[in-house]
């Protein structure tokens, strides 16, 4: 071992180590704790000693409450991942073809993304769809002589699905934008020299046939990107429904679930509060190996 | 058309913020108040029922922490990643990368435990420490750093300076775009996160302002024309650095966007 590799491994660990350390107690011992107290009865203690087995993880996947959560999210993918794409990768082409105050129409789509999503979910739920009559659509509603709409308080039909959707496009508009901008950007201006020698048509040809395959690479990181975020979801989904009555017993994905069974005021059961972690971690890391093998892992640029 | 509807969330926000109570809740739409009542500002000071005041000196500390703590570990390391020759580099970072399979935010029960057991829980650090170590900020200051022109080192190299040295005065001086758009969208993300505070400051001389604004608007019969002000008041700080700092935002997104 000369001085010099000695040195650089020794330079290696001083800029690299700290962080090493870091990860690996704030990110590898809670996963692996997490694992160990998942087969343990582990209710209100961390340090358990009744051994489950796999007692933990039959009862989450048996649990009529877990599983309804996967729904609840399911049921939300399904509005707010569609929903998010088109409208962000038509606002990217809007404000690309805009001739007058792009930067401000830029500005003005990504300025949400500055708001919280308590605040957010504060205006939705107070102001802009209260269920009372002085809420900003029901003012607009009655207007027309329509009875003012209770939007979160009601199970069937379910309407909150309105609320929590039209918050969270909102919120995250801008930034799905952003890409899409970033992306056409990076498009070769000689492919649509190319297009427009070849005949196509302005619009929607150049669209089907040259812009859309361009952006395939950020089409696909956008839509795991809009997926594993929404199966994160907690913030407005505990703000808009959740009150001083609590949380209503619909309406609960995943991490909201979560927390109630681990952290609510019924008792910490950390064991299957621990085995729903495991379950949720295997879920998302099978989608995010998915998006690797579709992408190439870490490298999610357009080539 | 479409703008207009953007920014109406933010019309109803400083509307009701400076609005009466009754104004608020009467069933006759009003497009602003009467009179713009600034002391519902000057009463979230005074009312000492919700902590409202230390609860934003909370944020602001947590934010500043969280920011500097992390842009100085995650660019350290990701130099370290990008520069230096090491036999097992590969292999730390696989074990750097691995953490991005599962989101911080999925395995918050155990971080809880974790941080229960260490004593840390409605403190400071239990709010800033497990959120400093970011694998995907390490990851993108490594990508940037390998494209970083060697020449600038080696004439720091022939200067006499050390690998510190060449890293503190030569790369982080040069790289101050990429700091910036890193920076500002972990300010961002540190100033309105809140199901880590919600978990961790049980106390409520810890809140974040995320948390004391959800434990108003949860409260039985919220006194709505504060609880705006309060939001307004919680959006202000980064509204301004949205201003201030949009071209490093807009590159801080992309770069995070398409990698995260």
């Amino acid at each position: 071992m000369s001085t010099r590799s000695r040195r650089d491994t020794r330079d290696f660990w001083l800029f690299v180590g700290p962080l090493l350390l870091g990860l690996i107690i704030f990110s590898y011992v809670p996963i692996g704790w997490s694992l160990y107290l998942s087969f343990f009865d582990a209710r209100n203690t961390v340090t358990p000693e009744v051994f489950v087995g796999v007692g933990n993880y039959t009862a989450m996947l048996t649990n009529e409450a877990f599983l309804s959560s996967l729904v609840t999210f399911s049921a939300f993918a399904v509005g707010i991942v569609p929903l998010t794409y088109v409208a962000a990768l038509a606002l990217a082409l809007a404000v690309d073809r805009v001739k007058f105050a792009k930067a401000f129409f830029r500005s003005v789509f990504f300025l949400p993304f500055a708001c919280s999503y308590v605040v957010a979910a504060l205006i939705w739920k107070t102001s802009l769809f209260s269920g009372v009559n002085y809420g900003l659509v029901n003012s607009v509603l009655g207007a027309f002589g329509i009875d003012p709409v209770a939007w979160t308080g009601t199970a069937d039909p379910p309407l909150y699905w309105i609320v929590l959707i039209t918050a969270r496009l909102w919120l995250q508009l801008g930034f799905y934008m952003l890409l899409f901008i970033a992306a056409l950007q990076r498009i070769p201006d000689r492919l649509y020299e190319a297009a427009w020698l070849d005949g196509a048509k302005p619009g929607w040809q150049v669209f089907r046939y040259i812009t859309l395959p361009q952006l395939r690479g950020t089409s696909v990181a956008v839509l795991l990107l809009l997926l594993i975020n929404a199966f994160q979801a907690f913030d407005e989904f505990y703000n808009i429904l959740g009150d001083a009555r609590g949380y209503p017993p619909y309406g609960r994905p995943p991490l909201v679930y979560l927390y109630y069974t681990a952290l609510g005021s019924g008792g910490q059961d950390l064991g299957r509060g621990s085995a729903g972690a495991v379950i949720l971690s295997v879920l998302i890391a099978v989608v995010t190996l998915v998006q690797g093998k579709v992408l190439g892992f870490g490298k999610g640029r357009d080539r | 058309m479409a703008a207009a509807l953007f920014l109406l969330p933010f019309y109803l926000l400083i509307r009701n913020g400076l609005a009466t109570r009754e104004e608020i809740t009467s069933p006759q739409w009003t497009f602003l108040p009467a009179d713009l009542h600034w002391e519902n500002v000057a009463a979230l000071f005074v009312d000492t029922e919700v902590p409202f005041a230390r609860s934003l000196l909370n944020s602001a500390m947590v934010a500043v922490l969280q920011t500097g703590g992390e842009l100085l570990l995650c660019s350290a390391a990701g130099y370290g990643l990008a520069r230096i020759p090491y036999r097992h580099s590969g292999k730390v970072l696989g074990v750097v990368v691995a953490t991005l399979l599962v989101p911080t935010s999925v395995t918050f029960v155990p971080s809880f435990v974790l941080v229960s057991s260490l004593g840390w829980l409605s403190d400071l650090r239990g709010l800033v420490v497990p959120g400093l170590f970011s694998a995907l900020n390490t990851v993108l200051f490594r990508q940037f750093f390998l494209d970083f022109p060697s020449e600038l080192e080696d004439a720091g190299r022939i200067d006499g300076l050390g690998r510190w040295g060449v890293f503190r005065r030569i790369v982080l001086p040069n790289s101050t775009g990429f700091l910036a758009a890193i920076a500002a969208i972990t300010f961002i993300g540190s100033w309105n996160s809140f199901l880590w505070p919600l978990v961790i400051a049980q106390d409520s001389s810890s809140w974040t302002v995320q948390v004391a604004l959800s434990g108003l608007l949860t409260a039985q019969n919220p006194q709505l024309n504060l609880l705006f002000a309060a939001a307004a008041i919680s959006i202000l700080p980064i509204v301004l650095l949205f201003v201030g700092l949009q071209r490093y935002l807009v590159r801080g997104v992309t770069e995070t966007g398409v990698n995260g």
